[in-house]
């Protein structure tokens, strides 16, 4: 008998074991809920899976009765537009700000701690002030996001700058690059992948605080809707709810490690 | 001509003493292969040569003019590892030289510019027998066609001195053969000034045109940074061209088999 740590499942065996954990969890919600429905048929709590489809259905295919829209649809397109432009803003920032202070000493010396200090600074605990300053607007949710976000991108592509191998650097001087050129040719490049891979790690808390903003002010979106039906108990609404806010965070990741596999084809070989 | 002339040269960090009073003069066209222990400044004294660093003593001349401190196109280098651009092909790692030549803002060149500089770095990967890899990432190719790649990459500059910093040190011993002869030719042909630092005292010993060897003559148990390195063996290799090497090593070769022959009568 090989130790366990030896043992690998194969191909079938690995699959039918990552469904199962899914498969347990859905066939414990459905014999509860059964059992909760058996005593008391209009029981909000533990929806059934047909009733939640339903209700997923109506909000994605009959306009609503009070504003005439697809909710589902009009949910989306907000919080993809707030989750959109503040990760991307975050994304450029964090290019800038950490390539400049990842290469330049002068640079790093005079941000490199207020970054670090920015990023220790609690995002949801300013959000009062970003209602204040910047009104109950689109504006404040994407600076929220921004906030929370960017200064881990800064820091993260800060590293991976500091992380190229100085003999890189050496050999590009030798090569007669300037410092501008070093960054274009050398640095931007090398550290575009890895950016994304730190959009990725950061996307689950850019959704947390796109969700926090939308419950407090907003007239649509995700988190909204969510917090909107709460107060009657429409767990038929909000499960379903949640399950699209997971597959559409999971296309996301996807997506962008799609865009680094196609890309940036040297970056994958070199890490294996 | 001088390529390399130190004088009085120091190198200290606080108390601790790296190379002491170091006087060296190297013509330009010599190979000088660097051996010394582990610690003994051979490094350093590459990196000084290379502009990382800067002496605190003495005077450190390039041809006629004090050593820049900072490195450039003047001065070729190729490490063990990490001197080749991960993210560029083979062909691209050699244009990228021509490339920031001549666009300062872009550092990309197009259409005929970037056709001519394609056709030079093609030379050049032929010149180092690499143009069957040309379109291959660096982590495509091995550990010696890697090393290849960055020496043709250092010599797209045509520098006046190539430094090499244990470049053969990683690869197994009969690529490092093949290495040996692909250096010497290159040496050969452009008239290179190359300084070579290298573990490997069978290499130091005949590769190169000078030997070398960086050692601390005084110990001091009670304050081992007290004393620095300094050059305790330089030994002119008497080989004046790769023919000659040639030739006397199929002479000797010669010999040899004769001398078995007859000891197998």
């Amino acid at each position: 008998m090989k130790r366990i740590i030896n043992q690998t499942p194969n191909r079938p065996t690995g699959l039918a074991l990552g469904l199962l954990p899914f498969v347990l969890v859905l066939l414990v919600y459905m014999v509860a809920s059964a059992a909760r429905l058996a005593e008391n048929p209009n029981d909000p709590l533990l929806p059934s899976l047909s009733a939640m489809a339903e209700a997923f259905q109506r909000l994605a295919t009959e306009p609503s009765r009070r504003t005439g829209e697809l909710v589902l649809w009009v949910d989306t397109a907000a919080s993809l537009t707030r989750l959109g432009l503040g990760v991307l803003i975050s994304m450029g920032m964090g290019l800038v700000v950490g390539i400049f202070t990842g290469l330049i000493p002068y640079v790093r010396r005079a941000f490199s701690p207020f970054v670090t200090v920015l990023s220790m600074i609690p995002p949801l605990a300013v959000l009062p002030i970003l209602f204040i300053a910047f009104g109950v607007g689109e504006l404040a949710k994407v600076v929220l996001i921004i906030f929370g976000i960017a200064p881990f991108i800064m820091r993260d592509v800060q590293q991976r700058v500091e992380e190229l191998p100085t003999e890189q650097l050496v050999k590009a001087q030798t090569l007669g690059a300037s410092t501008w050129q070093i960054m274009l040719r050398v640095v931007l490049p090398q550290v575009f992948p890895r950016l994304l891979d730190a959009t990725r790690l950061a996307l689950g808390s850019a959704w947390l605080f796109l969700i926090a903003s939308e419950a407090i002010a907003a007239t649509e979106g995700l988190g909204y809707r969510i917090f909107l039906v709460r107060r009657y108990l429409d767990m038929e609404t909000i499960l379903p709810y949640v399950a699209w806010i997971t597959l559409l965070a999971f296309l996301v990741d996807i997506l962008l490690r799609l865009i680094n596999r196609y890309c940036f084809p040297w970056y994958g070989g070199r890490r294996s | 001509m001088s390529a390399v002339t130190a004088k009085n040269l120091w190198k200290e960090y606080g108390d601790d003493v790296v190379l002491e009073n170091i006087n060296l003069h190297v013509p330009a066209g010599e190979f000088v292969t660097i051996v010394g222990a582990s610690g003994c400044g051979k490094s350093t004294f590459l990196r000084m040569l290379l502009g990382e660093e800067t002496q605190t003593r003495g005077q450190l001349l390039l041809g006629d003019a004090p050593m820049p401190s900072e490195p450039g196109p003047d001065r070729g280098v190729v490490f063990q590892k990490y001197s080749v651009f991960p993210h560029l092909t083979a062909l691209k790692n050699v244009m990228v030289a021509d490339e920031l030549a001549s666009a300062r803002l872009t550092g990309r060149l197009f259409g005929g510019a970037r056709r001519r500089a394609r056709e030079r770095a093609m030379e050049m990967l032929q010149a180092v027998g690499l143009d069957h890899a040309a379109d291959k990432y660096p982590s495509e190719l091995s550990g010696g066609m890697q090393q290849r790649l960055a020496i043709a990459q250092a010599l797209m500059k045509d520098p006046k001195v190539l430094l090499l910093d244990e470049p053969f040190g990683a690869l197994d011993p009969g690529i490092r053969k093949d290495m040996h002869a692909l250096i010497l030719d290159l040496w050969q042909r452009r008239g290179l000034t190359v300084f070579m630092v290298t573990h490997d005292l069978q290499e130091g010993f005949t590769l190169g045109s000078r030997l070398l060897v960086f050692d601390k003559v005084r110990h001091d148990p009670q304050a081992p940074g007290a004393y620095g390195a300094n050059i305790t063996y330089d030994i002119p290799l008497q080989r004046q061209s790769a023919e000659l090497y040639d030739e006397v090593r199929e002479r000797v070769g010669a010999a040899e088999q004769e001398l078995l022959k007859e000891n197998a009568r």
